[in-house]
């Protein structure tokens, strides 16, 4: 019996927890396993019996704002407290801004090992994670003490209802020490996006350095409008050359994306970027360099000038859609 | 206020990776400061210029990391700290951020540690969190914007639909995604000044620890090859590239 636990990122309470729906799909195919779920945050009890019907059966819950407010430390301190009193073999995290924190400081304290950027669990003690632009899938052993810590890539595996009844409820203890709440989120900005997420979107369009300049991203943008339900986003050097923000990296440092169609437009596919769009259903390539090595991941490849190309493209396309 | 910027020297990330004979090809590869690194630079910079102070750089890495550090003071940092040990060769998160937590506590009155989100090599993205954990800071992540005021650090940090605002007392930590400022370019008064800035290298046993401190605690058992995605068709735009795209996604049903 191997007592796997999901972490869920109390920020994606919004989105219905997607990825820990998914890591929880995958948790509880493994042999033997017994998963436990641990959310805090506010929404948290709520979401125990979704919890529970995708293969839960404990969910240790908090709706408490504290958990919420400081940026994972209170939630690293009860997580360490939780599995120091029911020592699970180990906790599966989704591998986002939030779990990121309380995952890291986890480590520091337990020494467990930490792996990031998994793509499979095969047990308590195995994950797999792609290297070399995904080209190899490298199995690792996780060794030294449980729980064993494994971020796991959003998207990762497909999320899929077991039909399982309601979890046994434990609520969390929620006094904290007042140095886990030394950092105090004071205020949220949300930006009302127009397109749906690059997570959610059937087609990406994705910009590179082939773009030339940051001006030219409002030709994607025109692009993704004229498609409609497109999302548009970009390669780390852009991102690294501050013509668009973090959050629209596409690649190993940033999103997976596994859209229906995937359009690289002036990118030359780095392996940092190959990573984290390879695989989409369809990818189409839009480069200058016939020698770019994105041409070999590309179903439709048009080696020309994305300059030209995009707006031409974005006419074609308005065209077809009458 | 004192600030130590962790950096790493990892292979140009600007260099697509190619293979010949189904192997990555290494010839020529070349070394840099990690780009996501200038940003936590560059920021490092513009609060001691604002308010005075020393930024020292520091890197765990073979011997050649030198060229990283070297970097980072013609860009203007004070001085540099270089862990080498052959005992770090594989080191994982864990060891990295033992070391790093081990020579940060060797200094005095560092305000703050800058980090940038994750490597562009290793990326596991949570050796930052560790070392504030290790060293009971708090840690203040993913900042766009940075910001000290007196013995506070405030940031505004990147989230999925916009920005929080967040703020912890210093001393802290805290990390910065790309694109958080404009780093500059080494002048080259800058880099004749770089010779002479003081750069400590520093062992395990100078920090107190033995290399089983930083054995690592996870180990590769299989590598085997991902399944291969074909290429398909590969058109030179004669001007009607922009139609045949048009196409593919009519036929993927997508428009």
């Amino acid at each position: 019996m191997a007592k796997i636990w999901v972490y869920g990122d109390p920020a994606e309470g919004g989105q219905g927890y997607k990825t820990t729906l998914e890591i929880l799909t995958r948790a509880r195919a493994i042999d033997g396993a017994e998963v436990g779920v641990v959310v805090l945050g506010p929404g948290a009890a709520a979401a125990a019996k979704t919890f529970g019907e995708y293969g839960a059966t404990t969910a240790y819950v908090s709706d408490d704002e504290v958990f919420s407010t400081h940026l994972g430390g209170p939630n690293a301190e009860a997580l360490h407290a939780l599995a120091q009193a029911h020592s699970p073999h180990a906790i599966l995290f989704p591998m986002t801004y939030d779990a990121r924190d309380v995952a890291g400081r986890l480590a520091a304290r337990t020494g467990s090992t930490i792996m990031s950027n998994a793509s499979e669990v095969t047990g308590a003690d195995n994950a797999q994670t792609p290297v070399l632009g995904g080209a190899k899938i490298t199995e690792v052993s996780l060794n030294g003490p449980e729980p064993k810590l494994v971020l796991i890539r959003p998207k990762a595996f497909e999320a899929s209802s077991a039909g399982g009844g309601e979890p046994t409820i434990v609520e969390v203890a929620t006094d904290v020490s007042e140095d886990a709440k030394k950092v105090i989120l004071t205020n949220r900005h949300e930006v009302q996006a127009s397109g749906p997420t690059l997570e959610d979107a059937p087609v990406i369009v994705s910009g590179g350095r082939g773009l030339q300049q940051a001006d030219n991203f409002k030709l994607l943008e025109d692009l993704a409008a004229a498609i409609g339900n497109c999302a548009v986003g970009a390669t780390r050097a852009v991102v690294d050359a501050g013509w668009v923000p973090y959050a629209m990296q596409v690649g190993q440092t940033g999103k997976t994306v596994k859209p229906k169609v995937y359009i690289a437009v002036g990118i030359s596919g780095a392996t940092q970027h190959i990573v984290g769009m390879k695989s989409s259903d369809r990818i189409v390539a839009i480069n200058k360099d016939e020698e770019a090595p994105i041409f070999q991941l590309a179903d439709l490849g048009i080696v020309g000038d994305a300059l030209k190309v995009v707006p031409q493209l974005t006419e074609e396309v308005k065209s077809r859609k009458g | 206020m004192n600030i130590i910027v962790c950096a790493k020297q990892v292979p140009d990330p600007n260099n697509p990776y190619e293979f010949v004979d189904g192997r990555l090809k290494r010839d020529g590869a070349t070394n840099v400061l990690d780009p996501g690194d200038e940003f936590g630079v560059e920021a490092a910079l513009q609060l001691v210029e604002a308010q005075g102070g020393e930024v020292t750089v520091l890197s765990m890495g073979p011997a050649s990391a030198t060229e990283a550090i070297r970097r980072a003071l013609s860009m203007g940092a004070h001085k540099g700290i270089q862990i080498t040990d052959d005992a770090l060769a594989g080191a994982d998160a864990h060891a990295t951020a033992k070391v790093l937590a081990a020579a940060i506590s060797k200094q005095e009155d560092v305000d703050l540690v800058i980090a940038s989100v994750e490597s562009t090599d290793g990326y596991s993205g949570v050796v930052p969190q560790m070392v504030a954990e290790l060293l009971g800071r708090p840690s203040a992540t993913f900042a766009k914007k940075v910001v000290v005021d007196g013995s506070t650090l405030r940031i505004e940090r990147q989230t999925e639909k916009g920005h929080d605002d967040v703020e912890c007392p210093l001393p802290a930590l805290v990390t910065v995604t790309a694109g958080v400022n404009e780093p500059r370019y080494p002048t080259f008064k800058g880099i004749m000044q770089a010779k002479s800035k003081p750069l400590e290298t520093l062992s395990l046993g100078d920090l107190g620890l033995s290399a089983d401190d930083v054995k690592p605690t996870q180990s590769v058992s299989a590598m085997n090859d991902a399944p291969a995605r074909g290429s398909g068709e590969k058109f030179t735009d004669d001007g009607s590239g922009a139609a045949k795209v048009a196409e593919f996604l009519k036929e993927a049903k997508v428009i």
